[in-house]
C-alpha cells in the first residue's frame, strides 16, 4: 500500500471552539492509483488534502506513506518528505512570477539539492513531457492559462513523486484548457504515476479511475445519492423566516389601509 | 547562496524605485560619514604636510627645562651642557634613522636689529652654517650664502629672509648694506627664501600661528662662529635633524636626544626632540575628535535607514506570503526562507553602502571645492562603510525573515 491514512480525525480551534472538520476519514490508496476526491467547499477536502500533502498534521489518527509512519516529524523532515514524495498542482498556478518555466520547474530540484546543471537538465525535461519545450525561456506573464497549469504539473512531476496531489487543477481554467490538462493527468496516471485529484465537479472526477466523496468531514466511496439516506434539502431558514414577515407585513399594510380591523376575513374575502 | 542574491538583485530591479527609497537612509548615512572622514583626512594630510614639510623631514632637538624649552636670553646658561662639536656632529649622523644634521644657537631679535630708523620686531636671529640651508629647504633669493672664510674668520656677515629684508629695506636691494645686531655692524651678503613646496598651507589665523612657531619668516642669519661677539658665549647648540624618512623621524629625534643626553650632567635641563611629526599628531587629534561627533550623528541616520529597510523588509514578507507558502510546499526549509530574505536585506543595503559611498566621494569634492578644505578619499573606510551597510542589512533584516521563515505554508498559500 503506497499511502494509508486510518481513522483520521483533525480539529481547529476557531476562537473558543472547537471544529471538527475531519472525522474518521480513513483511506488507502495503491501505487499507480488515479482517484478523485470530491465534495463541496467547506466539506473538509481541502484540509484532507493538506494532511496528505504534509502540509498540515492531523490532529489523532495515522498516516503512513510507503508503510513508513509520518507521525511525529519536526518541519526539517516534513520539507524533506513533501520535496521528495509530494508534487502539488494548485488551482492558482502558484508560479513565481519573475522566474522563467524551466526556472520554476527546477526549484523544487534546488530544495533537493540537485547541482545546477543537472536541475536545467531535469526541468527541461520535464518540460519537454508537459509538451512545452518551445516555451522554456517565457515568464509565466507571457504563457495562457493551460500553458501556466502545464508548467506547474512540470514543476510537480520534476523530482519524481510518490503522488502528484492536485488540487482543483482546472478550476481557474476554460473548458478547452481543462481537457487538457484531464489528459494530461490521464497520460501521466498511465505512465505509472500515483494522481490524487481534488475536486467538487463531477466532470472533472469522473476523469479519475476511482472516486471517493466527501461530506461535512466524512469519507466515503459510495455517492451520496446513493446511500438510503433522503438527500438534504437546502433551506435557508433565514430567507424562509424574512419572506414570511414580508409576507405578514404587507397583508398587514394593506388590512391597515382597508381599514378593515381583520387581516384574516380580508383574505378570506379575496 | 548565489541563487539568493542573483535573486535578490532581480527583486531589487523589479521594484526599482522602492528600493532606491529603502537605501535612500543607508545611502545619505554612509555619504555624510565618507564625506566627513574624507575632509577629516584631508586635514589630516595637510597638517602633515604643513607642520613636516613635503619631504624635508626635519626635527629639531632643544634643550627642555621639564617641559619648557629652555630660554636662554632670559636665563643664565645651563650649567654641565658641552658645546657641541664635529666629533658630535659625525657621530650624530651615524645615528639610526638621521641622514644629516645641522647645529644652530637662536634667540629672539628681542629689538636688537637695526637698519637706519628701522627696527625688526619679533622673529629670531640664527647662528648656524650653511647646512642648516640645506636641511630647512631654504634657497638663495639674491646674494650668496656663507663661504669657509666667513665662518674662519669671524667674518660680520648676514644672510636674511626675504620678509626680514623687505621690513629693514622696504624695496631697496639689501645686499652689501650694513645692518646692526646688538650694535655691531654686519653686512648683508644675501637673501633666503623657503623653496615653495616646504611653505606651509596657511588657510586661517590659526594656521599661522601653528606653523610659524619654528619657521618664523623673519629671521636673520649669522655665522655661529660670530655669536660670542654678540652674546659673550659660545651657548651649547639645538640640533636640527633630517630623518632618512617620514616615519623616522620621531625615532630620530630621539635618539639624537638620547645620544647628547650623554653627555649632559645637568639635572633639570635636557635635550628633548621636539618632533613635528608628534605635533601633528595632537593637532590631528583634536581635528578627529571633532569630527567623531559629526559621525556619530551621522549613525543615526544609518539606524533609521535600517529601521526603514525593516519595514520594507516585512512589507515584503507579506507581499510574498503566498510565494513563501509555495516555496515551503515544494519543500524549502525554514533555513532557507531565513537565509534567501537575510540575503535580500543584505544585498539592500550593501547597494545603498556602495551608492553612499559614490555619493560622498561625490559631496566631499563639492565641499572641498566650495570651502576650500582639503580632501583625501579614504579607502579603508570605504570598505568598512560598506561592510557596516551590508551589517545593518543582517541586523535589521533578521525580524522580517524570522517572520517568513516561520509562516504557516497552509495559512501561506491561501494568502490572497
Amino acid at each position: 500500500m503506497l499511502l494509508e491514512l486510518e481513522r483520521i480525525f483533525k480539529d481547529y480551534q476557531q476562537d473558543k471552539m472547537v471544529v471538527p472538520v475531519l472525522k474518521d476519514v480513513s483511506l488507502s490508496v495503491e501505487k499507480g492509483e488515479y482517484l478523485a476526491i470530491m465534495g463541496p467547499s467547506g466539506s473538509g477536502k481541502t484540509t484532507l488534502m493538506n494532511i496528505i500533502g504534509f502540509l498540515d498534521t492531523p490532529t489523532s489518527g495515522i498516516y503512513r506513506l510507503d508503510d513508513q509512519n509520518v507521525h511525529g516529524k519536526n518541519d526539517r523532515d516534513l520539507s524533506r518528505i513533501r520535496n521528495a514524495s509530494i508534487g502539488f498542482v494548485f488551482q492558482s498556478f502558484n508560479l513565481l512570477p519573475r522566474q522563467s518555466a524551466l526556472d520554476n520547474v527546477a526549484l523544487p530540484l534546488l530544495y533537493a539539492g540537485v547541482k545546477r546543471k543537472e536541475r536545467k537538465a531535469r526541468a527541461a525535461d520535464a518540460l519537454k513531457k508537459v509538451g512545452l519545450e518551445d516555451r522554456m525561456s517565457f515568464k509565466p506573464t507571457q504563457l495562457s492559462g493551460g500553458q501556466k497549469q502545464r508548467v506547474a504539473i512540470a514543476r510537480a512531476m520534476v523530482t519524481n513523486p510518490k503522488i502528484l496531489l492536485a488540487d482543483e487543477p482546472t478550476g481557474a481554467l476554460d473548458t478547452v484548457s481543462g481537457k487538457q490538462i484531464m489528459e494530461l493527468f490521464q497520460q501521466v496516471n498511465e505512465n505509472g504515476m500515483t494522481v490524487i485529484m481534488i475536486t467538487h465537479d463531477a466532470e472533472i472526477a469522473a476523469h479519475a479511475k476511482r472516486i471517493a466523496y466527501m461530506r461535512d468531514g466524512i469519507l466515503s466511496e459510495t455517492p451520496p445519492w446513493q446511500t438510503e439516506e433522503p438527500e438534504e434539502i437546502f433551506v435557508d431558514v433565514d430567507l424562509v423566516a424574512k419572506t414570511a414577515n414580508a409576507d405578514k407585513f404587507m397583508k398587514n399594510s394593506s388590512a391597515e389601509r382597508n381599514g378593515s380591523e381583520n387581516p384574516a376575513e380580508e383574505e378570506g374575502l379575496s | 547562496m548565489l541563487e539568493n542574491i542573483g535573486l535578490s538583485f532581480q527583486g531589487i530591479w523589479a521594484h526599482k524605485m522602492r528600493s532606491f527609497l529603502t537605501m535612500l537612509g543607508i545611502i545619505i548615512g554612509i555619504a555624510s560619514i565618507i564625506a566627513i572622514v574624507s575632509t577629516i583626512s584631508g586635514t589630516n594630510e595637510q597638517i602633515k604636510q604643513n607642520l613636516i614639510g613635503a619631504g624635508n623631514n626635519a626635527v629639531n632637538v632643544v634643550l627642555f627645562e621639564e617641559d619648557w624649552e629652555y630660554d636662554m636670553q632670559y636665563n643664565s646658561l645651563p650649567k654641565g651642557i658641552p658645546v657641541l662639536n664635529e666629533e658630535n656632529m659625525s657621530a650624530i649622523e651615524n645615528l639610526e634613522g638621521v641622514e644629516s644634521a645641522a647645529f644652530y644657537r637662536r634667540r629672539n631679535t628681542d629689538n636688537s636689529v637695526f637698519r637706519a630708523s628701522a627696527s625688526l620686531s619679533g622673529g629670531y636671529i640664527y647662528g648656524i652654517d650653511n647646512r642648516y640651508f640645506t636641511i630647512n629647504g631654504f634657497q638663495l633669493a639674491a646674494g650668496r650664502f656663507f663661504v669657509e672664510e666667513d665662518l674662519k674668520n669671524y667674518k660680520k656677515v648676514a644672510l636674511l629672509e626675504e620678509g626680514t629684508a623687505e621690513m629693514l629695506f622696504a624695496g631697496e636691494n639689501p645686499i652689501g648694506k650694513t645692518i646692526e645686531i646688538q650694535r655691531e655692524p654686519f653686512i648683508v651678503i644675501g637673501t633666503v627664501r623657503k623653496s615653495s613646496e616646504f611653505e606651509p598651507i596657511i588657510n586661517s589665523r590659526e594656521d599661522y600661528y601653528t606653523y610659524n612657531m619654528y619657521q618664523s619668516s623673519t629671521a636673520v642669519f649669522i655665522p655661529h662662529t660670530d655669536w660670542p661677539i654678540l652674546y659673550q658665549y659660545d651657548e651649547p647648540q639645538s640640533v636640527l635633524v633630517k630623518a632618512a624618512s617620514t616615519d623616522e623621524m620621531t625615532d630620530a629625534g630621539k635618539n639624537v636626544a638620547d645620544y647628547l643626553n650623554l653627555s649632559v650632567s645637568n639635572e633639570t635641563v635636557k635635550y628633548k626632540s621636539s618632533s613635528l611629526l608628534e605635533q601633528a599628531e595632537q593637532l590631528q587629534k583634536v581635528s578627529a575628535s571633532t569630527n567623531t561627533m559629526l559621525i556619530w550623528i551621522a549613525s543615526i541616520s544609518l539606524l533609521v535607514g535600517g529601521i526603514g529597510v525593516m519595514n520594507i523588509m516585512l512589507v515584503s514578507v507579506t507581499e510574498r506570503t503566498r510565494e513563501i507558502g509555495l516555496k515551503k510546499a515544494l519543500g524549502a526549509r525554514k533555513t532557507r526562507i531565513l537565509s534567501q530574505f537575510l540575503t535580500e536585506a543584505a544585498v539592500l543595503t550593501s547597494l545603498g553602502g556602495i551608492l553612499g559611498v559614490a555619493a560622498g566621494i561625490a559631496l566631499a569634492e563639492i565641499v572641498s571645492r566650495i570651502a576650500q578644505i582639503p580632501v583625501a578619499i579614504n579607502v579603508p573606510a570605504a570598505i568598512v562603510a560598506v561592510v557596516f551597510s551590508m551589517l545593518i542589512g543582517l541586523i535589521f533584516g533578521i525580524l522580517p525573515s524570522v517572520k517568513a521563515s516561520n509562516l504557516n505554508p497552509i495559512e501561506a498559500l491561501r494568502h490572497e
